[in-house]
């Protein structure tokens, strides 16, 4: 009887998620990817879809300077310029060769150079989600 | 160099960037990631046209 008890109340333990081996790869694509937006897929030979992201976030990032969009700065001393930096700096290598060449400076001539500043934020924030996809490429979760 | 697009044109470009990106990034099968890169640029447009004419609605 006792131990009908104590088998009825016993919990199942859910399966605990396996620590993935931290690799050369595991830390270098990410890295890579950051740096250069698609590189990340490359140097793990998804030729493919390395190209494409690469392709489409420089280009929307470049299309992004040349409507005229402004770069933001990490000290801005406004929340919403802080976020968008964080946006901004999601481009890496684009990012810094930008702040480095001085564009970006965003004199806003037009209605649409506002959609440049739009362009510059997202191409950073899609190469954000490329990171993490060339992370999980190279921990096995993605094919 | 700087550009000039329409507020249309510079949408449906957007549209088509993300688009790429999300069809790789959120699928595993190449044929699942062209659905979906489709379906996605479906939305953003369908999206940019449904709240144009909204925008014309409300004007009137």
């Amino acid at each position: 009887m006792a131990n009908s008890t104590t088998e009825k109340t016993r919990t199942v333990e859910p399966p605990k998620a396996e620590a993935q081996p931290v690799t050369t790869m595991s830390v270098m694509a990410p890295a890579i990817a950051w740096l250069i937006p698609g590189a990340g897929h490359l140097i793990q030979k998804r030729w493919g879809r390395g190209i494409l992201l690469m392709v489409s976030i420089f280009a929307m990032f470049l299309i992004g300077l040349a409507l005229q969009g402004r770069i933001y700065k990490p000290n801005g001393g406004d929340i919403l310029d802080m976020l968008g930096f964080v946006g901004d700096i999601g481009a890496g290598g684009l990012y810094i060769v930008t702040r480095a060449m001085d564009w970006g400076q965003g004199a806003i001539a037009h209605a649409t150079a506002d959609y440049g500043t739009k362009y510059l934020i997202v191409a950073g924030l899609l190469n954000f989600i490329a990171v993490a996809d060339a992370y999980h490429i190279a921990i096995g979760k993605k094919p | 160099m700087t550009i000039q697009l329409t507020h249309f044109s510079a949408a449906v470009l957007f549209a088509l960037f993300a688009s790429i990106v999300f069809g790789i990034t959120q699928r595993s099968e190449t044929r699942e990631m062209v659905r979906y890169g489709l379906y996605c640029f479906a939305m953003f447009v369908g999206g940019v046209i449904v709240a144009g004419w909204a925008m014309w609605i409300l004007r009137r």
